[in-house]
């Protein structure tokens, strides 16, 4: 466990900051770190930032621990962080990359756009949130030279409607030789039928509830293969994260009961 | 080469298996460690209730071993059925154990009355866990007297087998172990985690586990566990399933001559992932090669004679 000093923190929105950690974390885009508040909880959050001396976590403020990082944590106090964990993104020799993001599912992908950005990849990134004040990112993913299109559920800005709308219009055009989502359940399993349809790879980047965070407690792992998302994930092939059969039907809770995702 | 056991009537194809709180949560993960060559697998602990467990940090590493605070958490063992199910249908010929456990003697023996009426081979009773003693108290198993009574509450209330998984964190585990062999347990399950331990994040200064203490398992316990499985062979007749801090084949060779006929396999997982199983048993393969051994069981209790 590291204890590591929060160095920056920028307020995206009033739901969503970035914190900024002065360390090597040598993280691969994909992977995730459990965030320990002491005294509250841990929980695994992905990096969404990396360089050689520092990297960054976006954290929405969602559960009570999220709710407790965004309220307490000022600059210059400490997190706990373990990781990185977990099988990130692959970006093989691709040429031409889509990335589909939902809310608090973007940070991960953005990661990936500085790692496809260093490689001279050419990258599509379709970012979406429910309202123009909730969307985050926009600017560094234009940044890195992105093509940035942008979805909101109440069309407050770009599209009206869903990041789903735009990847079908997208993959139409051609040129896209793989699709990267992370966001809510439902949309990534419509984002990797899309892909298929047009017989495109995807690969998809999974959320369960995780104790150990390095494979061996089986708190994260998922019906139908029984792989562990913290460790065989979070990031999996869509035709592998197709075959789990809960994906985009339901979750476990601290117990390992079935809930609702 | 023979690296099938039989215990307790049942057939085990190798000597592995899945210890209970290890990636035992649902029966699809069981099933996924059986198609990585585990012999047999332990679900995780059940009570009557549904349990969330500990708030996290629950499962922490450090050089040496892991510690860890998960809390017995779990669905409760008639929801738990499901499970099971899924486990058997995919694996039917691998031995499936039902771990349970409870708040007093009397919830054991509903929960283990229930777990008996699962698709389980063998049931395991789990009163030696060391991170709930706040809710539950000193563990059973840390008590020759306490052990003997539950366990013979529970034999009467069931059919299949009975493992009783013992505590190292007592004075004297053979003289327990003694005691549960005479209450009626047909196999010994040992050990279960260390301790209680504690780590201390030195910036926050305040313990890391939610629950501050936890149970101390991976390599760093193995000759505890060697120890203890060696000294309840020396006093009992029953099988024993060794388990605690098993990382590696030659490991597991020891504690089959400590007097293990099973291994509980566990900690392996953090230092070898799933390969683990294959690695374990292709070492036993080799090693019973080279030493001119012929069947697994030869091993058992060898560092006795």
């Amino acid at each position: 466990m590291l204890s590591l000093k929060v160095s920056d923190i920028i307020n995206e929105n009033p739901l969503f900051k970035t914190y900024v950690f002065k360390h090597g974390l040598n993280a691969r885009p994909g992977q995730f770190v459990m965030v320990w508040m002491p005294g509250v909880d841990e929980v695994p959050m992905s990096v969404g930032w990396v360089e050689a001396d520092e990297f960054r976590i976006g954290i929405f403020k969602a559960g009570d621990c999220t709710t407790a990082i965004h309220e307490q944590v000022k600059i210059g106090d400490r997190l706990g962080i373990r990781g990185p964990f977990g099988k990130g993104f692959d970006l093989k020799d691709y040429k031409k990359i889509t990335l589909a993001g939902g809310g608090c599912g973007t940070p991960p992908l953005l990661a990936l756009a500085q790692k496809a950005a260093e490689k001279g990849m050419d990258v599509t990134a379709i970012i979406g949130a429910r309202s123009k004040n909730l969307l985050i990112y926009e600017k560094e993913f234009k940044k890195l030279g992105c093509k940035v299109l942008v979805s909101t559920d109440d069309g407050s800005k770009g599209h009206k409607g869903f990041i789903t709308d735009i990847l079908k219009k997208e993959l139409e055009k051609g040129k896209t030789d793989a699709v990267y989502t992370c966001g809510p359940e439902k949309m990534m399993v419509k984002v990797i039928e899309i892909a298929q349809d047009h017989k495109i790879p995807s690969q998809a980047s999974l959320e369960r509830f995780m104790k150990c965070g390095f494979g061996i407690c089986g708190q994260c792992c998922i019906d139908g293969t029984g792989l562990r998302v913290c460790k065989d994930g979070p990031v999996f092939d869509g035709e592998v994260a197709m075959k789990h059969k809960e994906f985009g039907k339901y979750a476990r809770s601290a117990s390992g009961k079935r809930c609702d995702l | 080469m023979n690296l099938s056991v039989n215990v307790c009537g049942i057939e085990f194809p190798n000597p592995t298996v899945l210890a209970s709180g290890y990636l035992g949560v649902t029966g699809a993960s069981l099933a996924n460690c059986v198609k990585h060559g585990c012999g047999a697998v332990t679900g995780k602990t059940l009570f009557l209730e549904e349990r969330p467990g500990h708030p996290n940090p629950t499962v922490l590493t450090y050089p040496g071993g892991i510690i860890n605070a998960v809390g017995l958490c779990g669905e409760g063992v008639k929801e738990g059925r499901h499970e099971f199910e899924v486990f058997k249908s995919a694996c039917p010929s691998n031995p499936l154990i039902g771990s349970v456990a409870g708040k007093n003697i009397k919830e054991l023996v509903e929960c283990a009355r229930i777990m008996d009426s699962h698709p389980v081979d063998m049931l395991e009773l789990n009163f030696s866990c060391p991170n709930v003693d706040d809710e539950m108290g000193r563990p059973i198993a840390c008590d020759p007297l306490m052990t003997a009574q539950a366990t013979e509450a529970v034999k009467k209330a069931v059919k299949k087998p009975v493992a009783v998984k013992l505590s190292p964190n007592t004075a004297d585990i053979g003289l327990i172990a003694k005691h549960a062999e005479a209450a009626g347990a047909d196999a010994i399950t040992a050990i279960n985690t260390v301790g209680p331990g504690m780590l201390i994040d030195i910036y926050t200064r305040k313990p890391i586990l939610a629950n501050k203490v936890g149970g101390v398992g991976g390599q760093g316990i193995k000759p505890i566990a060697i120890r203890c499985v060696y000294d309840i062979y020396k006093n009992v007749k029953i099988p024993i399933i060794g388990t605690g801090g098993i990382s590696n084949g030659k490991d597991a060779i020891e504690m089959m001559m400590a007097g293990a006929s099973l291994l509980g396999i566990g900690s392996a997982l953090a230092y070898h992932d799933m390969k683990a199983f294959n690695m374990i048993i292709d070492k036993i393969r080799s090693f019973m090669e080279e030493e001119g051994f012929t069947d697994v069981a030869e091993l058992v209790g060898l560092a006795h004679e």
